[in-house]
């Protein structure tokens, strides 16, 4: 499943949907840890004092019940839309049993997105029961597009693709979908890649930016729910220092996935904060270090310049850091977005994409113009509010949901 | 990214000033125009589609006035349908809180901006309005979401307080207690946060119904990010259908989304749009103006925001004390100095360009001349390697001290020379400003395009009056110093 650190992750995906995960309280609203945390700390740290320094890309799992490799069903497109079709019911929390019998992330993410049934998927099977593709239809079908976040821009690129071989001909909404979703699929293919914290440098600086309320500290604190469980040694940092509550956001994130959080009071400079939190990782050997940092529109020069400093004074400890700097985006940001994405590449060479609330009615259709626009990968989409709703990208799932069940 | 509708119209229209009436055909092709732009801001396609038939009919057949550009003609007609769609004028802006306890509940998807939102309000009717308000967060799932409105509630200061939190309480029991709370306390207003949720969450949304049937609100306020997308319509219209919303309020406004989402979700609940979220700060909160999101969503800048952050950012005393030396025509460097940090508050050259009408090419200009925020910075730090003597007498400044001046800021004597010709400049200017009042200011405004290689584009300032008066002017005194002026580019 998910290379969130390393190959144990495929391990503990399996446990998870081995255990008789205990169903969640559905009532009590009050967000429980994670129950398959407490059951892997122990084994694993155990295992890991042996070496200082564990590559948990070479470390076999331990020999827990049921450890197999990765099935790879969990790649298969067929099964997305068996699934589509398995589990129409617009329950809000699947039945957890049911779902750790199906633990391919392909499938959760496509449950996770279809959730809010698509607006375009509903409005294509209107267009399109079974009529000639004229003008009329190709313009109906590229507001459509415009519908979904795509922008106007991009939505008359997808239109006159689809148009291309099929222009005149009679096509049924079936055809249209595969086909759109071929479209789209083939813009963000090359987007599509899964970050594996577990290479590269020691420790590897990870920097989360965006703006406000985009759901930066709730992506950190999912990763960081899996972290432990899969042997890193990380450090969270606080680095929103202006947010009221934002500290104590992490904290307790840091707390539930048992890893440490490192903090000043609010209005700290953050720039001091993450240099301190550097040096620390560096002195500690540790694998990875999650900055947290705050929340920024991206036309605020002075917010902006202090990203840039936070970048600089990290620079002094290691001139490759940060290794990552990740932009969360949110799902029912529209055109704003591709100006997020600019200055953000602009000021903090952002590397990587995490978009996230798909869960909502918001289907992201404006990844597909970023996308389109810029050479950034796209690493995870949030579909919920769970640890585990935080799943990898994919291409061919997020064009389905964004189109619709075929 | 995005061009001025003005800019796209030109174009169409060119050719056509005296030509009698509006034709359809001339209509249909700036209608074409006016539909991207639209959702290029974000405008919901229904509300776009619903709108441009609106303007159609007002457009077609409509006299060709003399001397306005027929473009600009369309534009003003279709931000005059903005306007009165977003409300019109005199939009309701109030706050229905007559009757003690009264309950505002705050409801909206995650990471809308709800808490802050609840903080701000809660700050301006303690202050504005003199309220007692209690301020009370059912929100149990997000993490430190409860310590956050309780910070919030302290920094608000004098009358207003947190529910005291008790953990592992239920949402509905959360807003029993609150309302208990706020009659024993004797509390004018009960703002009620409640935890984000997306709209199709059924349990969720059961939850927000159950709170405002045991809350009885007089007022439930969808709080909606204005960079949502096309989204907007959908999230709107679905918690409308399940809460008994009264209003809505537009947060992020100080971004450089062009705020279409305010639009649709009017649009598709008649709701008014009460307030808007203008800064991460607890202050950051304004009455909803119709006129300023129109020309905001057409991409005509937003002058009144400019002068109001002026104002904002600008010390009183400063202001006049400078205005008193502007007066005399005195205007020294460390004037200068204080433009320039002054400028830099207001979020950099690129802050206060976004809300300049025309700003795009005069933003290329700037970029292509490198002029940027460190321009500003080396400036100011030239300035700082001065003596105070010589801040105060320019004059000064020969040779010799030029070059000291440079290798203390790190700079070449050409950069401390090209300042010194900013500072003549814009003393010039300052003169004039404090001559001509208002009059003045635009001209000084004007001016700055002279200091811009390439110059403002004469279809930049023009945008002004180009929407046939229909923006809001610009509010007489605003600040006392009035605008900072721009400093000139590294090349002229």
């Amino acid at each position: 499943m998910i290379l969130w650190f390393g190959k144990k992750k495929k391990k503990q995906e399996l446990e998870e949907a081995e255990l008789p995960s205990p169903a969640e309280p559905e009532a009590e609203p009050v967000v429980e840890l994670e129950p398959h945390n407490a059951d892997f700390q122990a084994p694993l740290e155990e295992g890991d004092p042996a070496s200082p320094h564990p590559d948990p890309a070479d470390e076999e799992p331990l020999d827990l019940p049921g450890a197999e490799p990765a099935p790879e069903e969990v790649m298969d497109t067929p099964e997305l839309a068996h699934l589509h079709d398995a589990s129409p019911e617009p329950e809000a929390e699947p039945d957890p049993i049911a779902e750790t019998k199906k633990p391919g992330f392909f499938s959760r993410m496509a449950s996770g997105l279809s959730r809010s049934s698509s607006r375009l998927a509903e409005g294509i099977t209107s267009v399109f029961t079974k009529r000639k593709l004229d003008e009329e239809t190709l313009e109906e079908l590229e507001d459509l597009l415009i519908a979904s976040d795509l922008g106007a821009g991009v939505a008359a690129r997808v239109t006159a693709g689809l148009a291309k071989d099929r222009f005149d001909k009679e096509v049924t909404d079936e055809e249209i979908k595969a086909a759109l979703a071929e479209e789209i699929t083939a813009v963000l293919k090359p987007r599509e890649q899964i970050v594996d914290f577990a290479d590269g440098p020691r420790p590897r600086i990870v920097l989360f930016v965006g703006v406000n309320g985009s759901g930066k500290t709730t992506t950190i604190g999912k990763i960081a729910s899996k972290l432990k469980a899969q042997g890193a040694k990380a450090l969270l940092v606080a680095g929103d220092t202006f947010r009221a509550a934002a500290i104590e956001q992490l904290t307790v994130w840091g707390e539930r996935a048992g890893i440490p959080v490192l903090s000043k009071s609010t209005g700290a400079d953050a720039a001091g904060l993450v240099y301190e939190a550097v040096e620390r990782a560096q002195r500690e050997g540790l694998d990875l270090v999650l900055v947290d940092t705050a929340g920024r529109l991206q036309n605020k020069s002075e917010l902006m310049a202090e990203l840039a400093k936070i970048i600089r004074v990290t620079q002094k400890l290691d001139p490759d850091a940060p290794h990552d700097v990740i932009l969360v985006l949110d799902a029912t940001v529209g055109q704003n977005a591709l100006s997020q994405v600019e200055a953000f590449r602009h000021t903090a060479g952002v590397t990587g994409l995490v978009m996230t609330k798909l869960d909502g009615t918001a289907k992201g259709g404006v990844l597909v113009a970023i996308a389109d626009k810029h050479d950034l990968p796209i690493h995870f989409v949030g579909v919920g509010e769970k640890a585990e709703d935080l799943q990898p990208f994919s291409a061919e799932a997020f064009a389905r949901a964004l189109v619709g069940p075929g | 990214m995005f061009d001025a509708l003005s800019d796209r119209l030109g174009g169409i229209f060119d050719g056509l000033t005296g030509r009698g009436a509006l034709s359809e055909k001339d209509v249909n092709a700036a209608l074409r125009e006016i539909r991207v732009a639209l959702l290029e801001a974000d405008v919901a396609l229904p509300v776009v589609k619903d709108f441009i038939e609106k303007v159609r009919e007002r457009a077609v057949g409509e006299e060709v006035i003399r001397a306005v550009k027929p473009g600009q003609q369309v534009i003003k007609i279709v931000h005059d349908g903005l306007v009165e769609m977003l409300g019109g004028e005199d939009a309701d802006t109030t706050l229905k809180i007559d009757s003690p306890p009264a309950v505002i509940m705050m409801a909206g998807l995650q990471g809308s901006g709800k808490t802050t939102t609840s903080g701000k309000l809660a700050l301006r009717l303690a202050g504005k309005q003199k309220k007692k308000v209690l301020l009370a967060s059912l929100d149990v799932r997000r993490p430190a979401a409860m310590e956050q409105l309780a910070i919030l509630a302290d920094q608000a200061g004098e009358g207003v307080t947190a529910l005291p939190i008790i953990a592992g309480q239920l949402p509905a029991d959360i807003a029993k207690r609150a309302i208990q709370a706020a009659k024993l306390g004797g509390h004018d207003v009960l703002i009620l946060d409640t935890a984000g949720r997306t709209s199709i969450d059924e349990q969720m949304m059961n939850e927000a119904a159950e709170i405002a049937a045991i809350a009885d609100p007089s007022e439930t306020l969808l709080v909606a990010d204005s960079l949502t997308g096309q989204d907007a319509v959908e999230t709107a219209k679905r918690f409308h259908e399940r809460l008994p919303l009264t209003g809505l309020v537009l947060t992020r406004m100080d971004g450089d989304g062009r705020g279409g989402a305010a639009l649709s979700m009017r649009a598709v609940t008649g709701l008014p749009i009460k307030f808007l979220g203008v800064s991460e700060k607890l202050d950051g909160i304004e009455a909803f103006d119709a006129k300023r999101v129109a020309g905001r969503i057409l991409g005509q800048g937003d002058i009144v925001s400019l002068v109001e952050k002026a104002a904002e950012n600008y010390d009183q005393e400063k202001a006049e004390r400078m205005a008193k030396k502007m007066r005399k025509g005195e205007f020294d460097l460390e004037d200068l100095a204080d433009q320039l940090r002054q400028m830099q508050k207001m979020g950099g050259l690129g802050g206060i360009m976004g809300m300049l009408p025309g700003a795009k090419k005069a933003k290329q200009a700037m970029d292509a001349s490198g002029v940027d925020d460190k321009t500003l910075l080396r400036q100011e730090a030239i300035i700082s390697s001065m003596t105070r003597e010589e801040r105060r007498k320019p004059a000064l400044l020969n040779a010799s001290r030029r070059k000291r001046i440079a290798a203390g800021a790190g700079v070449s004597v050409q950069d401390v020379n090209r300042l010194m010709k900013m500072h003549k400049q814009m003393a010039g200017m300052m003169k004039k400003m404090g001559r001509g009042g208002m009059k003045g200011l635009m001209g000084a405004m004007g001016g700055m395009g002279g200091g811009m290689p390439g110059g403002m584009p004469p279809g930049g300032l023009s945008g002004l009056g180009g929407a046939g008066g229909s923006l809001p002017g610009l509010p007489g005194g605003a600040g006392g110093g009035g605008l900072p002026g721009l400093p000139g580019g590294k090349k002229k």
